[in-house]
């Protein structure tokens, strides 16, 4: 009955009941003049700020006195520097030909390289590295070609990097300007002045966008993985220091490798020899940093619920998963008939509630390997002709295959493999293509 | 190996507990170098109380009886999911209605924690718990929306079948004073941790009021022929099979996943390069 409740929204506390909540009427936009409504609301329904181009002008059609003709003229170009004539189609309207320019000559922009004196050059400019003739060559090669280091450098005689290029050329360019300007106040603001090129820094800055570039999608996905995991170390480690002083060691693990969770059963021991608790009933569950860090926080807590309590591990366990693993984890529940929030949630219904929920991922996760695992092995099988799934090729294959465990939101594999998965539903059952392989292998052996 | 406590210190424990309890001087008694002089309301580590309650309402119909502002009495009401007194732990639940209702904030101070009221109108409540000094300062908050009507609404309203909503759930209390726990350890609303024998606990302190006659369980609740009955073992079973499913499923993965591999043990990672 609730607008609130048809949006979804969840409600404040004390919400009057039956009020009728009357949307808002959207005032209807008028329809603008001289185009169509639909034309206008790609625009985004509103009249832009500054219309660009006056509305009346888009269906303004030429006015019924001019006699508009189309000639075959020759025109000339003040781009041009030769004096060659060309022809084009030119619009006349009542037997006068348009005026001006070339309408595209004004784009004929070109770079001001500066032009030095022999006794500039002499006085300013001399260089170890670089003799008059290189240094000629490469001022007029700068204005032949604009300013476009790479053309240049393939042009130049001598091999030289197009580092070294860049740098003789802002350096004497630089030198220049600072000599002929009259104080050297009046070039400090010039960009050149005030940033020179650093060749060292652009050598090293181009080496490590290649060696980005140059990355094969292992290495790729390697140092995404320690990034995530670095993440997740410190996450853990600020919780652990956030939550109330605890003297409770701490016992992270560190290594990502395969889904499975690393099995560190956390004794919870107090250091006070007072206090000896035997083990709870239910057996220790397996558990994370992101568990004892939720743990710690709980016990921070003078009173909680239980539902809380609950809500708060599950969030941990499903920290490193993406939304659309955490909705398969809830549509894997529902399939199994089990309740996503507990109807009686107990301390034993909650432990086991949260491994199951820590299972399922498990699962999730295989599967997304398993399939993974096929489209590589697939993939290798089309490329290369040999049929036989002989132990060379295979050893080939497995020294591909990355094993480690990828995480739903890293790889575009893994966001792939996960829409195939949608299409089955969890927990799904073996695919063909996976039942495929096992007979495949067992037959060529 | 435990330090065994003199005996003589319980008696000093309990005079400085009493005073202790009006005042919550919460020592942290965690580093114990000294275990022989007892530290006044030491916390129990990795101790937790949990009381387990059952929270909702009950609405009736009125029927014949109904007028337009006032078509249903209800009931909301926070109580012992096995019928317990509550007393021993909450001091005080406020129940927050509606803003149409006059003195929409309803306090109430002893056990049995409800209020009954009649209206029109579903919304939410808000129940505010509060719990006696020792047990913790800070409060609970609860909310629940108040049903009048029915699911199914096909038949007609009955003024006999009321509408009821429960909910359960578990209070937790982790780390309890030491005194807390003496004086709840036995009583039967309240779940604890089986301590080992020799652990030294004050002698029981009872709260203020406690000396009251009104009874505070809901066992013989006018209402209690619709209070809902709470088990834990139809979930855990369904849990358990769930489990045993994704378990088997899991093995099952596990083994493709080893032959596609082709290595005799599985999921070794394989070098880069």
């Amino acid at each position: 009955m609730d607008a609130k409740d048809i949006l979804g929204l969840p409600k404040t506390p004390l919400t009057a009941p039956q009020e009728k909540k009357s949307r808002p009427q959207k005032d209807s936009q008028r329809k603008p003049d001289g185009i169509s409504r639909e034309v206008y609301a790609l625009t985004g329904g509103l009249a832009p700020l500054m219309p660009a181009v006056d509305v009346s002008q888009l269906k303004r059609r030429p006015q019924s006195d001019e006699k508009v003709t189309w000639q075959w003229l020759p025109f000339t170009s003040s781009a041009r520097t030769d004096n060659l004539q060309l022809y084009h189609w030119v619009r006349v309207v009542n037997g006068v030909p348009p005026t001006g320019d070339y309408s595209f000559a004004k784009y004929n922009k070109s770079v001001n390289v500066v032009k030095y004196t022999d006794e500039e050059y002499e006085k300013y400019l001399t260089d170890p590295t670089w003799t008059r003739e290189e240094t000629d060559q490469l001022f007029e090669l700068c204005e032949r070609f604009d300013l476009r280091f790479i053309v240049i450098a393939d042009r130049f005689p001598s091999s030289r990097t197009v580092e070294d290029l860049k740098n003789r050329y802002y350096s004497v360019s630089r030198a220049i300007l600072v000599a002929r300007a009259p104080s050297s106040g009046d070039v400090s603001g010039h960009p050149l002045v005030k940033e020179p090129y650093n060749v060292s820094q652009e050598v090293e800055r181009k080496r490590a966008l290649s060696m980005i570039l140059s990355q094969t999608k292992q290495q790729e996905r390697k140092d995404a993985e320690v990034l995530a995991e670095a993440k997740r170390i410190t996450e853990a480690r600020i919780a652990a220091r956030g939550a109330e002083e605890s003297d409770m060691p701490v016992a992270s693990n560190v290594s990502p490798e395969s889904n499975e969770k690393n099995i560190i059963p956390v004794e919870t021991v107090s250091p006070s020899s007072n206090v000896q608790i035997p083990p709870t009933t239910v057996a220790p569950p397996t558990s994370t940093a992101d568990d004892i860090s939720t743990l710690n926080s709980l016990r921070g807590m003078r009173v909680y619920l239980r539902t809380y309590a609950l809500e708060q591990m599950v969030q941990a366990a499903s920290s490193s998963a993406g939304l659309r693993t955490i909705k398969r984890v809830e549509q894997t529940l529902q399939d199994l008939g089990v309740n996503l929030k507990p109807k009686v949630p107990t301390k034993s219904v909650c432990a086991e509630h949260l491994e199951l929920r820590k299972e399922i991922l498990t699962l999730l996760n295989l599967q997304k390997q398993l399939q993974y695992k096929e489209a590589e092995g697939s993939s290798h099988r089309d490329g290369s002709y040999a049929e036989t799934p002989g132990t060379p090729k295979r050893s080939h294959r497995t020294g591909e295959q990355d094993r480690t465990f990828i995480p739903d939101s890293i790889s575009f594999g893994g966001e792939r493999v996960g829409k195939r998965d949608q299409k089955r539903k969890a927990p799904a059952p073996p695919s063909p293509a996976q039942s495929k392989r096992p007979r495949k292998l067992k037959a060529s052996d | 190996m435990p330090h065994t406590p003199s005996l003589s210190s319980p008696r000093n424990q309990s005079d400085v507990s009493e005073s202790a309890i009006k005042l919550q001087r919460l020592v942290m008694g965690r580093s114990t170098d000294d275990p022989e002089k007892k530290i006044p309301n030491r916390r129990l580590k990795d101790v937790e109380i949990c009381v387990p309650i059952s929270y909702g309402t009950i609405s009736f119909w009125l029927g014949r009886k109904a007028s337009e502002s006032q078509s249903h009495k209800w009931t909301v009401y926070v109580r012992g999911a096995t019928n317990e007194d509550l007393g021993v732990v909450i001091r005080r639940a406020v129940f927050q209605l509606h803003p149409s209702f006059n003195n929409p904030m309803r306090v109430v101070d002893s056990p049995p924690f409800e209020l009954s009221e009649s209206g029109w109108g579903e919304f939410e409540i808000a129940i505010t718990l509060y719990f006696h000094s020792d047990v913790c300062d800070k409060q609970l908050d609860l909310f629940h929306h108040l049903k009048l009507y029915p699911e199914d609404e096909s038949g007609p309203q009955s003024t006999k079948k009321p509408v009821v909503v429960e909910s359960y759930n578990e209070i937790v209390f982790p780390d309890p004073l030491d005194s807390f726990f003496a004086r709840v350890k036995d009583h039967p609303a309240v779940i604890v941790p089986r301590l080992p024998a020799s652990f030294n606990l004050p002698a029981p302190v009872p709260i203020e009021n406690a000396k009251e006659k009104k009874r505070g369980d809901t066992k013989d609740h006018p209402l209690n022929q619709w209070f809902v009955n709470f088990s834990e073992a139809d979930e855990l079973l369904k849990l358990a099979t769930a489990r045993q499913q994704v378990q088997a499923h899991i093995v099952k993965l596990r083994r493709q996943l080893s032959v596609i591999d082709g290595l005799p043990r599985p999921l070794k990672p394989a070098s880069d390069e």
